[in-house]
């Protein structure tokens, strides 16, 4: 479903983005502190964690959206050259409520480009944002109003939107809250196609311990700081792991 | 038999013509972000900051208050947008104490003396006494509008939409909230004489909230909350005229009605289409 997409370059394993002793304190209270990931492209990585553990402030370092110390690098490891870490990001959920008059098209069109979305909708603008929506089988959506999208749609949406300027690094912040359980599956095959296909790095916040381990390749494990991270099977078979998720597995619903 | 065309015979019901025709525009269109994003108590304090602004003036000895409304104006805007940035209370509630203060602020000076009637006209305006050189400030604050307008709307919606999102697209997410908040605090002082204090917000928030009953995209959000404005505007001042009631009241009292109207209509059309579509969802 992926495949019209202008643009497929298999991921050449040689990219890498570094993330080298990131911290971030609000006040005086430290959030998270000596943060190092090493993240390859073509690969996918789950951040689990407790509520709490500064995943979500984890993103919002990454994006630049608040202050931080320690360094994000993005390199090529065949010359090492540094490049500039393009990141599409996938939030959460946007603020739109209900009755407000955005469609599709002039949500990603105000982000996207400069011609007012006020103004009668120009053909090429249309064209282009229906061909990304394609991508994730979402052509149709784009004259329908954002705030009757359900959860699913929404995010196959904000998806299209952040792979239109061929990222190296997706970001995606707990996404799948508000999709039931074939909209899940179907998202986790969505994230698998694409870091087969496309050149990019995928940092996924998640909850569904199950599905991490069904598909990522690498997991974090956050509190404050990385407590493990490695293949699933190294991270879920970990000490570290029993303690943070011994209370029960029920827990990781919320 | 009422003479339609007599109204034309005065000059300055001529200059308050023209007047409409440039602000309801600005109203409506500035009114669409307003609305999006919540920031109606915003307006509605600048527009009592004026008070504050003319006592300002007064208090520092300077000649032309418009100035220092104005100046003040856009002090109180920027103000208010880095209280509503760092949210530490709710945000209402901290507009609502500042507002308060400064309107009681500037009501102690203007009234010192039993003097406040001379002000009293600036409750509710009157566009009836506009000169030629004020409608050519207006003009220029227009053009400044759609300019803005033409190029800032896109990332100002998107910021509006999700911060963080927009930030990531290198959107200048603070500075346009700024530009923003400065833009309406000129406007809503360069026009606050003409409409008045007490209907001001009402005009900004009137023609959009109508205009999201009907729309379903940003093209028709914009262009019914600026045919709603101009046509509030129009028939307002026209009734106005022929019952001699203030005209800026008169407005808004056409700006409701279309409220409500378009309220109906959606509430109508809500219910049909439910119907319809049955439990699709």
């Amino acid at each position: 479903m992926l495949d019209n997409m202008r643009k497929i370059v298999p991921p050449c394993g040689f990219h890498c983005i570094r993330i080298n002793h990131l911290g971030v304190r609000f006040s005086d209270q430290v959030v998270l502190e000596d943060v190092n990931l090493h993240i390859h492209c073509g690969s996918l990585n789950a951040v689990i964690g407790k509520n709490g553990a500064g995943k979500s402030t984890l993103v919002r370092a990454i994006l630049d959206d608040i202050p931080h110390t320690g360094q994000i690098e993005f390199r090529d490891t065949k010359d090492g050259r540094m490049q500039k870490l393009k990141i599409g990001y996938v939030p959460q959920s946007i603020n739109i409520e209900k009755n407000t008059p955005v469609s599709v098209y002039d949500l990603i069109a105000s982000y996207r480009f400069r011609y007012p979305v006020f103004l009668p909708k120009k053909r090429k603008i249309y064209e282009q944002i229906q061909k990304s929506l394609s991508v994730f089988d979402a052509e149709e959506l784009i004259d329908r109003k954002v705030c009757n999208l359900s959860g699913g749609q929404l995010q196959r949406v904000l998806l299209s939107m952040a792979i239109m300027d061929e990222p190296n690094l997706l970001l995606l912040d707990e996404p799948v809250s508000g999709i039931d359980q074939t909209g899940m599956e179907r998202f986790y095959q969505t994230m698998d196609h694409l870091k087969r296909h496309y050149d990019l790095a995928i940092i996924l916040i998640s909850h569904d311990l199950d599905y991490v381990a069904k598909y990522a390749d690498h997991v974090i494990l956050l509190d404050q700081t990385v407590q493990k991270q490695g293949t699933v099977r190294e991270v879920y078979t970990s000490p570290e792991f029993e303690r943070i998720f011994s209370v029960g597995l029920e827990e990781q619903d919320d | 038999m009422i003479d339609w065309t007599s109204w034309m015979d005065y000059g300055f019901m001529r200059a308050a013509f023209l007047a409409v025709l440039i602000i309801t525009p600005l109203f409506g269109l500035l009114g669409t972000m307003i609305v999006n994003k919540k920031m109606a108590y915003f307006s509605d304090a600048l527009g009592h900051s004026a008070l504050t602004g003319i006592a300002v003036g007064i208090v520092f000895g300077i000649s032309d208050t418009s100035l220092s409304m104005v100046v003040f104006a856009v002090v109180f805007a920027l103000l208010l947008n880095q209280i509503g940035r760092t949210n530490t209370a709710s945000t209402d509630t901290v507009i609502s104490v500042f507002s308060s203060c400064s309107v009681a602020i500037g009501l102690a000076i203007l009234s010192k003396g039993g003097n406040f009637s001379k002000y009293a006209g600036l409750l509710v305006g009157d566009i009836l006494s506009i000169t030629g050189r004020e409608i050519g400030y207006l003009a220029v604050i227009f053009f400044v509008t759609v300019i803005f307008w033409l190029f800032g709307f896109n990332a100002l919606n998107a910021a509006c939409i999700h911060r963080t999102l927009a930030k990531s697209n290198r959107i200048p997410v603070a500075l346009l909230d700024n530009l923003f908040a400065v833009l309406v605090a000129l406007i809503v002082m360069l026009s606050i004489k003409w409409v008045g204090i007490l209907i001001i917000n009402a005009l900004l928030i009137l023609p959009a909230a109508s205009s999201r009953n009907l729309s379903d995209n940003m093209r028709e959000y914009h262009l019914f909350s600026v045919l709603f404005s101009v046509f509030a505007g129009i028939v307002g001042l026209l009734v106005s005229y022929y019952t001699n009631v203030a005209t800026g009241p008169m407005i808004v009292i056409i700006a409701s009605v279309i409220y409500f109207a378009t309220f109906w209509y959606h509430h109508k059309q809500t219910r049909v289409s439910g119907k319809a579509s049955g439990n699709q969802e």
